[in-house]
């Protein structure tokens, strides 16, 4: 048999040039770390680093001011490397919120005041705990710490604009596997990065395979990877239904384990609480923000023609996420792993979102889209995350940080200003007015409701008012409890960390102050293309 | 139309509390010097506010409706705005705010014990939380949108939180939690009425949650019944009403007089304003079809109140609960439907507030001199505090309604209106009023009579000395109005009734207003109704 002649596809550089950007970067990193001595690597790699997503973001707004409105109104952007990535509304906006946090993530990264001079993160990671190579290496900077987030923000660009179930795939691996490796190089407390980075790698592995299972099923109904050839064999319904709903459920299944949705959850905890607090901060915020995107298109897109193949499934899902969440985070006695729970109830309150769709025809003009309110919801709960990890970073004792709530009882009299801004970011978390959570909750719930999900919308205030126990029980642990025994105590960070937390404050603030000009952007992103 | 004068309403008490925040912070000075400072500043600006107040008062017109509207647009994409306006209801609870604000400062001038060496911080805490307080109550009684209602009335609980949890006595930390519980629970179930507003008001057309439109919509049976009852029950929370009243005395037994009554005679009212604002102003078919239930639980409300009262042995849990008897009192009035329960429940309002601030602030003067909140613990105190004592006597009459003084007229309305309704409800009600005898009577008896105390008067300590000049400045104006508002309730009746009027006109219910003419002791003549 001949082989097919080769034909070169078309990569419309003019919209992907960020991603390509984000990993050069990562590319120039590494040879950075093979060429440059070890001594001089920390600043360029976050210079680098820095300039580069910089860059990207700058990269977005061009090609979002240039896109223009498809016929119909409702969407803009274009479908680009021979289909496989759609480069549309959302996928800048969430390329714009990735590319913020992970700029404060790589500010987080490179954080050195707080130990005394050198990273939060291993000098060695090959270096077995309580070895002598491990103090032999102690005073040594890992800085292969850059590159390997520059991978992983590529990876989380290329998911939510992945088109095709391959593309999915593969930007589903390339943003994992670095932050496998990043969880496990805490400087501190090794095992228990080492153990994180171990349960992650391998029910992060598990759950790629039943996506790909899933891939090979849908492909089984459809004879076709793009969403747009799903789409229309789900309307024809041509094919196989058991096939199709098998793939859904499998595709599902590494997609929710990816937001950390129940029953998918247990990772979540141990590896916010193992990994160093940086990179949790980052990846609260990136990951979760890069999942939801790929679950949005994936479901509206390829499945969108018959949402009760998958709404029941998600109703089940959000329900069990935030009752498992909120209940949960009510034991916990160390903060990491609190706001790990309060996380996984996010996750539930996301999805009370995400399955409020509605076709256009039955929303008013200028209503809410679930769209819209899954993507501003996004925001705020980054904001919120990343600054609560990075104030958790601050508060240490002698042995580094200090996670652990008994050590944080009374922070509010030493170091009212820290406690202070903490306490508003749960606040934030817990959607009281005035904050920015309250307005994405409310644009949550109102889509659900308004989708008919009022069931969903009771256990979400259900679980809010429990969510809401355990913030304020850490705020009053703060403020009026007296201390017993060791406390920790802040530590001043250098400018680095102390911007990433302003960052965060002042969106949490200005998001729930003016939330209009964001709420209008994500309307304005519109509608996903096929 | 010149200055927007609700707005400066609203913020000057928030610019005096961000002041007397920093106060300690930028102008260094002993701990003593920088809270007499602060002190100073919240006095002033709290004087500042009921100038405007008054001010406001005098620019309102007794035609009704409502004035000095002040409309713009903040979340355009939710049809949100920042819309404020003043009504007879809402003046009436607006002067109300800023006349006891004031007194609360200069009542508890001494009550905030800064720990050794301190800077003055928690004085200044104090003040700033109270200022902020009297900022976000005012812009809950003028907020003419739903959204903006909503977010201030969660946005006062910040404030009540931090004035319970670090300035009273006791177990105050469980306090606070239990109170913010309770009232965010009822807040997140308002949430979901506020989300199903917008819903209804999107499927009618263009989403807006000004209460002008929201009153024009048509919405239907079933969605008015629910809408009802999520607005109810946290308005029943926040008033409060049985059984949703038990945060009320553990609440006040630990917090600072002071603080109760900031709770009790301004913030309570909120859920008394919401149920005439929301619950009949845009549900007024669902409301007279709960109109059963709702009349049982504030009778039970009523006698099971003034029960418990009688049962107390502290006496700030006994004030605490004597409100549960007269929030349900409220509430009977607000549901008879008639004009004589409508505007002897907004006069009922006023009332309850000046004569409970009084019993409460005594009270407090009581409890200093004593060092025991225990009424068992007092006792004839009549013959070395003569001054205190008669306060005590005329602020506790006025709780039990002896004719002459203010509250007589509103609860002789409110009874009135009840037998109009039914002639049993009108004979539960009045046993209200026989309890009320008991509980205040016999605790005067029982805090002030008999044998003095040992240390009375023998060691002439400032301890057992009678009030001086600040506590009597704090308390005699609440006297003044108790006595001239009992003789002459004419400029109550002038506020509340054009608002009776259109309320009952929009529920559909016809009858004469009150009489006005004669004075205090013949609202009983007041025109039957038919």
């Amino acid at each position: 048999m001949e082989p097919a002649a080769f034909v070169k596809p078309t990569i419309e550089y003019a919209q992907l040039w960020p991603v390509f950007l984000v990993f050069g970067v990562a590319c120039v990193g590494v040879l950075l770390e093979a060429f440059l001595p070890r001594g001089r690597r920390a600043v360029p790699q976050l210079a680098l680093a820095v300039a580069g997503l910089v860059a990207a973001l700058i990269g977005t707004v061009v090609v979002a001011s240039r896109s223009g409105v498809l016929p119909g109104g409702q969407a803009r952007g274009r479908i680009t490397a021979e289909g496989s990535i759609a480069v549309d509304g959302p996928t800048l906006f969430f390329w714009g919120l990735i590319l913020v946090f992970a700029l404060g993530g790589a500010l987080l990264f490179a954080e050195r005041r707080l130990d005394g001079g050198v990273s939060a993160f291993s000098g060695q990671a090959a270096a077995l705990p309580g070895s002598d190579a491990e103090r032999r290496t102690q005073h040594l900077e890992q800085t292969e710490v850059f590159p390997l987030l520059m991978f992983a923000v590529g990876g989380m660009l290329l998911f939510p604009a992945s088109n095709d179930l391959l593309m999915m795939f593969v930007a589903l691996e390339v943003l994992s596997l670095p932050l496998y490796l990043l969880c496990g190089l805490a400087r501190r407390r090794r095992l228990l990065s080492q153990e994180a980075a171990m349960k992650y790698f391998l029910l992060g592995a598990f759950s790629s395979a039943f996506f790909l299972y899933g891939v090979a099923l849908v492909y089984g109904f459809s004879g076709t990877m793009t969403f747009a050839g799903i789409d229309q064999a789900v309307r024809n319904d041509a094919g196989n239904r058991v096939l199709l709903l098998l793939g859904i459920g499998l595709l599902s299944v590494g997609l929710l384990f990816k937001v950390g949705a129940v029953p998918f959850q247990s990772w979540t905890p141990d590896v916010y609480q193992g990994a160093p607090t940086a990179v949790t901060a980052f990846m609260s915020a990136g990951t979760k923000i890069a999942a939801f995107g790929a679950i949005l298109r994936l479901y509206y897109v390829a499945f969108g023609a018959d949402p009760s193949m998958w709404q029941p499934m998600l109703w089940i899902v959000a329900i069990a996420s935030m009752v498992v969440g909120a209940v949960l985070a009510v034991v916990q006695t160390d903060v990491k792993r609190m706001l790990a729970y309060s996380s996984i109830a996010h996750t539930g309150f996301l999805l009370t979102g995400v399955l409020g769709a509605q076709s256009l025809t039955d929303l008013a003009p200028g209503q809410v889209t679930s769209v819209q309110a899954v993507l501003f919801y996004l925001a705020t709960y980054g904001c919120a995350m990343l600054g609560a990890f990075a104030l958790v970073s601050l508060v240490r004792d002698a042995s580094g940080e200090a996670s652990s709530t008994a050590r944080w009882v009374g922070l509010g009299r030493r170091s009212p200003l820290v406690a202070g801004v903490f306490a508003f970011f749960l606040l934030s978390m817990a959607g009281i007015p005035l904050t920015a959570g309250f307005v994405g909750k409310w644009a949550v719930f109102t889509v659900a409701l308004s989708a008919g999900a009022w069931p969903v919308v009771v256990v979400a205030i259900g679980s809010s008012i429990v969510a809401v126990f355990f913030y304020v029980r850490q705020i009053r642990l703060m403020f009026f409890t007296e201390p017993v025994g060791e406390v920790a105590t802040v530590t001043r960070p250098s400018a680095l960390t102390s911007a990433t937390i302003a960052v965060g404050l002042a969106g949490t603030v200005v998001l729930g102050l003016v939330p209009g000009p964001v709420l209008d952007l994500a309307a304005h992103a519109g509608q996903f293309i096929r | 139309m010149s200055l927007p004068w609700l707005t400066l309403l609203i913020v000057v008490p928030l610019v005096g509390a961000v002041a007397a925040a920093l106060v300690p912070r930028l102008a260094p000075a002993s701990g003593d010097a920088a809270a007499q400072r602060s002190k100073q500043i919240g006095l002033g600006a709290s004087l500042l506010t009921l100038v405007l107040g008054v001010a406001v008062a005098a620019q309102y017109e007794v035609s009704g409706g409502m004035q000095l509207a002040e409309t713009h647009s903040w979340i355009g994409a939710l049809g949100v705005h920042y819309a404020l306006g003043v009504d007879g209801l809402g003046l009436l609870l607006v002067l109300l705010t800023v006349v006891l604000v004031p007194i609360v400062l200069l009542a508890s001038w001494h009550d905030v014990e800064e720990e050794p060496g301190a800077t003055g911080q928690r004085t200044a805490g104090f003040v700033a939380w109270a200022l902020a307080l009297e900022g976000l109550a005012l812009a809950v009684f003028l907020a003419t949108d739903v959204f903006l209602f909503y977010v201030v009335f969660e946005a006062t609980l910040i404030p009540a939180y931090f004035l319970i949890g670090a300035y009273g006595r006791g177990d105050r930390g469980f306090a606070a939690l239990k109170f913010l519980m309770y009232q965010l629970g009822g807040g997140l179930v308002l949430l979901g009425g506020v989300i199903g507003l917008y819903v209804v008001s999107a499927q009618a057309g263009t989403p807006s949650y000004l209460i002008s439109d929201l009153q024009r919509l048509d919405l239907g049976q079933d969605a008015e019944r629910w809408l009802f009852v999520a607005f109810f029950v946290a308005f029943a929370v926040k008033a409060p009403l049985f059984p949703l009243h038990t945060w009320l005395a553990d609440t006040t037994e630990r917090a600072t007089p002071g603080t109760s009554v900031l709770l009790v005679c301004v913030l309570d009212k909120i859920g008394t304003f919401g149920m005439l604002r929301f619950c009949l102003g845009l549900f007024p078919e669902a409301s007279q079809w709960a109109t059963p239930v709702v009349v049982t639980i504030a009778l039970v409300s009523i006698v099971y109140g003034a029960l418990l009262a009688i049962g107390q042995d502290d006496v700030l849990r006994l004030i605490g609960l004597t409100s549960l008897s007269h929030f349900g009192f409220i509430t009977l009035g607000i549901f008879a439907f008639s004009s004589q329960g409508g505007s002897g429940s907004i006069l009922y309002m006023v009332n309850h507030g000046i004569g409970t601030a009084a019993l409460f602030l005594v009270a407090g003067y009581l409890i200093r001199r004593r060092g025991t909140t225990r009424i068992s613990e007092m006792g004839g105190m009549e013959a070395a505090t003569p001054v205190l004592a008669g306060m005590l006597l005329i602020a506790g009459l006025a709780t039990l309604s002896l004719p002459g003084l203010s509250p007589f007229v509103s609860e002789m309305l409110v009874i009135i209106a009840a037998f109009d309704q039914h002639w049993w409800v009108g004979a539960v009600a009045v046993s209200g009023i026989v309890l009320a005898a008991i509980y205040v009577l016999w605790a005067y008896q029982r805090m002030m009579t008999g044998p003095p105390p040992e240390d009375a008067g023998s060691t002439g300590s400032a301890r057992t000395l009678d009030l001086g000049a600040r506590e009597l400045a704090a308390i005699v104006p609440l006297v003044v109005l108790l006595i001239g508002l009992g003789l002459y309730p004419r400029p109550l009746f002038e506020a509340s009734n054009p608002y009776v009027a259109d309320l009952m006109t929009h529920v559909g219910v016809q009858d004469d207003a009150p009489a006005v003419t004669q004075p205090a002791a013949e609202p009983a003549a007041a025109p039957e109704e038919q």
